[in-house]
């Protein structure tokens, strides 16, 4: 049960952290976990320490996490693996899906530096500097919901993704008014086309400036701006009710007060039952099983939870992991692990020292998930669609990469059970938590272990025991989360 | 949306870990498939392609003054004709290659194509396409649907997606089909090497053969991972394939080589999937540069590349193409220089069989909301021809299948004669 609270509302635990949480109430470990604000915040600062995973910087240059993309990856991934706020990141990724924002767009158009910033700037790192999109969503994570969606519509990555600096008054553009309600909050079917050009009205205005010192990428940033002279004043009429009171009608209002036409709406999205149905079904699929249908009941009573405290996220996710179908064994790994839960669990799992996690960021790509490099708008195509020959491959070869980088310490850890392979077996299938495997796969890894007699001898174990990580770690079995 | 992918997982999963052959015989199936038989590549151009930049009824007075900024200019356009409504016609300027295999009679350009009550959505439109329903666009796609209906057990190469995730077109209640990405990358690594790294394998593709029916995610994992390791082999040697002429060095250049080099290779692969994207073009479409014009280089050099090669190789008369999008754009441009999303497009069709030439009819691109060609208010492109007629033609003529049964209906009623 703890491992699967661990992994679940986190990416798994490492045998240390298994350690340190036994023996504390299975309540406790879930209200700790959710209730993170007073947790530390001090992961960043542990980089580049020995005792955790490794980075790899560029050529030449200091570790760069605000203004390089691929050093974002890795700082990213550092969190995923040692954050001692586990929810907050894997929260970060749920809305990182849900929000979908492509940050080679941004680099084509401003460069790599500002494009990184955009996409996931620490504002400590730059006076004046805004937090970047996936910060926005760390903020967020579990908070208010109208709060998040009226960030996303001004935070400058998602201007520029989806066109929002070119959408005026006297030309309009639909992008972000269509995205906002099929994706972000409705779903397709609870709005008409009438209504995306009234959304795309609404958000005329909604712009992007360069700001900071502009001499050097390094030193300038982007900062949400409205231009009143580009809004559209006058009023927009919806099909559903953007007002408590039923009305439909967003009144015309002088430009200068414009954007609160975007708060009306993003209120009435935001309170509309289709998007508590749907943000509720999606977290149930994200936390709970998505290999069946969802429980309409918890469903409901998710959305129930939403609508009744305010649109707060962390009310829903209360309901969800108090609820006994987050704990029913039943639902055990009934969820396809993205890539990046794959990755990050397989590490802690694995073992880090000595491993850095530059050398997840291409398989990680071939496994179809690169951070912030969502596919498109609508995200990434979750649990069965991860799923491909070239994507096995991908995740086997990890395996093999990860196990071969970690052949003595698994070795090691595998010598007090060198007495018979099949105690080694054991060893093994108990470190990496799994489905349950049946006796045809442990008969083929017991056979493996006896591919030639067994001795176990250091070298003979330095062989066989990465060689039995990566045909675990490599399984289908182990690619359930 | 893509919980109702899930759904036609849970329903179709347990038939589809049955539908693979084991590894042992698949040579001999791919022997008995027909290594020459003809194939269909599916190009998919992703985001919605603005078709009235593609194929331009240049002289339309409201082409150019609905696009002020966007219009390509009479004068540089690579004119191919008029349709049988005397509508003049021309290719995009940077689609010289398209220009030539239209010239040589083998490419068919469809006008108009599409379905009722289009969808603007990208995602809803691209499962329309793809399930050939405008109703159920959550079950298996038709390409799928052709697949399933081959004599089993089939080879697991049967068909190749060059992306790395399976598209709704492809997606079968008995046939997984192979995502191939990259054939030099398709390849098993060990921490171990020799004999060691050979017990590995052995063990993982053990491993990766039970099927456990109670378990049909699982399932459908192992039966991914063994048709993984049951082709790596002869995947590899498509690996090796280098073409004599040079194809463009991006993405969509890398898949049409890898698509040549299958072909070249006798894998005995029927079906390709290839697609290339970034055309979503709501901003900066540009005339004589920028991203729409970048977008038909990648489009045009890439198909003459691969036309090229495949006719060099005697390989043009077994392979037929197929070009298309999930909906075409509003015809008037927006204030960003760009299109949002439309309706009708074009489709296109080209091979060593086609019947080359301009099929349909153009749009009338005047304002008057009566106009019979458009709709949306006189916004968008209306369909005159069912995407699905083109299908059918493809199935039946092409392929040696039967559409009404892979379509689920009987759309063969007008379907363009470019067969």
């Amino acid at each position: 049960m703890l491992e699967h609270i661990l992994r679940r509302m986190g990416f798994g635990a490492s045998p240390a952290d298994l350690a340190s949480w036994a023996g504390v109430p299975i309540d406790t470990v879930i209200d700790r976990l959710l209730n993170y604000e007073s947790a530390s915040t001090d992961h960043d600062a542990k980089i580049g320490g020995a005792e955790y995973v490794g980075i790899t910087t560029s050529a030449g240059n200091p570790f760069s996490a605000n203004t390089l993309i691929n050093d974002a990856r890795q700082r990213w991934l550092f969190r995923m693996i040692h954050s001692q706020r586990p929810l907050e990141e894997k929260m970060a990724m749920f809305w990182h899906n849900h929000f979908a924002t492509a940050y080679s767009k941004l680099a084509g158009a401003v460069g790599q530096e500002r494009a990184t910033r955009m996409m996931d700037n620490d504002p400590s790192s730059l006076e004046g500097s805004p937090a970047g999109q996936i910060q926005v969503l760390r903020q967020f994570a579990t908070g208010s919901f109208p709060g998040m969606l009226l960030a996303m519509a001004k935070d400058p990555a998602m201007i520029y993704w989806l066109d929002s600096q070119l959408n005026t008054r006297t030309r309009p553009q639909e992008n972000f008014g269509r995205e906002i309600m099929e994706l972000f909050s409705l779903g397709i079917g609870n709005y008409t086309e009438a209504d995306v050009y009234a959304a795309a009205r609404v958000f005329t205005g909604f712009n992007w400036q360069l700001s900071g010192d502009r001499a050097s990428n390094l030193t300038s940033y982007y900062t949400f701006l409205y231009r009143p002279a580009d809004h559209d004043t006058n009023a927009k009429t919806f099909t559903f009710a953007i007002y408590p009171d039923g009305g439909k009608t967003i009144p015309a209002r002088a430009a200068a007060a414009g954007e609160q036409d975007a708060l009306d709406l993003i209120l009435a999205l935001a309170r509309h039952p289709a998007t508590a149905q749907r943000l509720a079904a999606r977290l149930y699929k994200f936390f709970v099983n998505e290999t069946s249908e969802p429980d309409p009941a918890l469903v409901n009573a998710m959305a129930q939870s939403y609508l009744a405290n305010n649109y707060n996220i962390k009310a829903v996710l209360r309901t969800l992991f108090q609820s006994s179908q987050f704990r029913n064994p039943a639902n055990f790994f009934q969820r396809y692990s993205w890539p990046v839960e794959f990755v990050v669990r397989a590490i802690k799992e694995t073992g880090w020292a000595g491993f850095s996690v530059n050398s997840a960021l291409t398989p990680l790509t071939n496994m179809g998930q690169q951070l912030y490099e969502p596919p498109d708008v609508n995200g990434w195509a979750t649990g069965p669609e991860w799923i491909s020959t070239s994507s096995m491959l991908s995740r086997m070869n990890f395996s093999a990469t990860l196990a071969s980088n970690q052949r003595f310490n698994l070795a090691r850890d595998a010598q007090p059970h060198r007495a018979t392979p099949d105690r080694v077996l054991q060893y093994m299938l108990a470190r990496f938590p799994n489905m349950g495997f049946t006796s045809t796969a442990t008969n083929a890894m017991s056979d493996y272990l006896r591919s030639t007699a067994w001795t176990g001898t250091d070298a003979q174990l330095q062989t066989r025991v990465p060689g039995l990580t990566r045909l675990i770690v490599g399984s289908g079995e182990y690619q359930f989360n | 949306m893509a919980f109702s992918r899930r759904q036609f997982v849970k329903g179709g999963v347990t038939a589809f870990t049955f539908g693979f052959a084991a590894p042992q015989a698949i040579c001999d199936i791919a022997f008995a498939q027909g290594a020459t038989a003809r194939n269909l590549v599916v190009v998919y151009l992703s985001g919605g392609n603005d078709s009235l930049s593609t194929v331009i009824p240049y002289r339309d007075p409201n082409y150019t003054s609905r696009r002020p900024t966007i219009a390509i200019p009479a004068a540089n356009v690579l004119q191919i004709g008029s349709d049988s409504s005397r509508v003049e016609l021309g290719l995009h300027p940077r689609l010289t290659g398209l220009k030539s295999i239209f010239d040589a009679g083998r490419l068919a350009v469809i006008q108009r194509t599409g379905y009722a009550n289009q969808s603007r959505s990208h995602f809803t439109g691209f499962d329309i396409w793809g399930t050939a329903s405008t109703s159920n666009t959550s079950g298996t796609g038709w390409l799928g649907r052709y697949l399933d209906s081959q004599p089993m057990p089939v080879d697991p190469l049967i068909a190749w997606n060059t992306q790395r995730e399976t598209p709704r077109p492809l997606m079968a209640r008995l046939v997984g089909v192979p995502a191939i990405t990259s054939p030099a990358s398709y390849a098993f690594s060990s921490p171990n090497s020799g004999a060691e790294a050979g017990y590995e394998r052995t063990a993982q593709t053990r491993i990766s053969s039970h099927i456990p029916v109670d378990r049909p995610h699982l399932a459908f994992v192992n039966s991914t991972t063994q048709a993984a390791l049951g082709t790596l082999d002869r995947v590899a040697t498509v690996a090796t394939y280098r073409p004599a002429n040079v194809y463009p060095n991006n993405g969509f250049g890398q898949a049409l080589t890898a698509v040549a080099g299958a072909m070249n290779k006798q894998i005995g692969t029927k079906v390709y999937w290839v697609q290339t994207g970034g055309f979503d073009t709501h901003a900066t479409q540009g005339v004589n540069q920028g991203s729409y014009f970048n977008l038909m280089a990648t489009l045009g050099d890439g198909l003459k590349a691969f036309y090229d090669d495949l006719s060099a190789q005697g390989l043009l008369s077994s392979t037929l193409v197929l070009v298309y999008s999930e909906f075409g754009r509003r015809i008037s441009e927006n204030g960003s220089q760009g299109t949002d999303h439309g309706a009708g497009a074009n489709m296109m069709v080209l091979g060593g069989g086609v019947r080359g030439g301009i099929y349909g009819t153009a749009p009338n691109l005047s304002l008057d909301p009566a106009n019979p060609t458009l709709e949306n208010n006189a916004g968008d492109v209306k369909f005159e021809t069912d995407f699905r007629s083109v299908y059918a033609k493809i199935l039946d003529n092409w392929l040696g299948s039967n559409s009404v049964t892979v379509l689920g209906g009987d759309y063969r009623a007008g379907a363009p004669d470019i067969l």
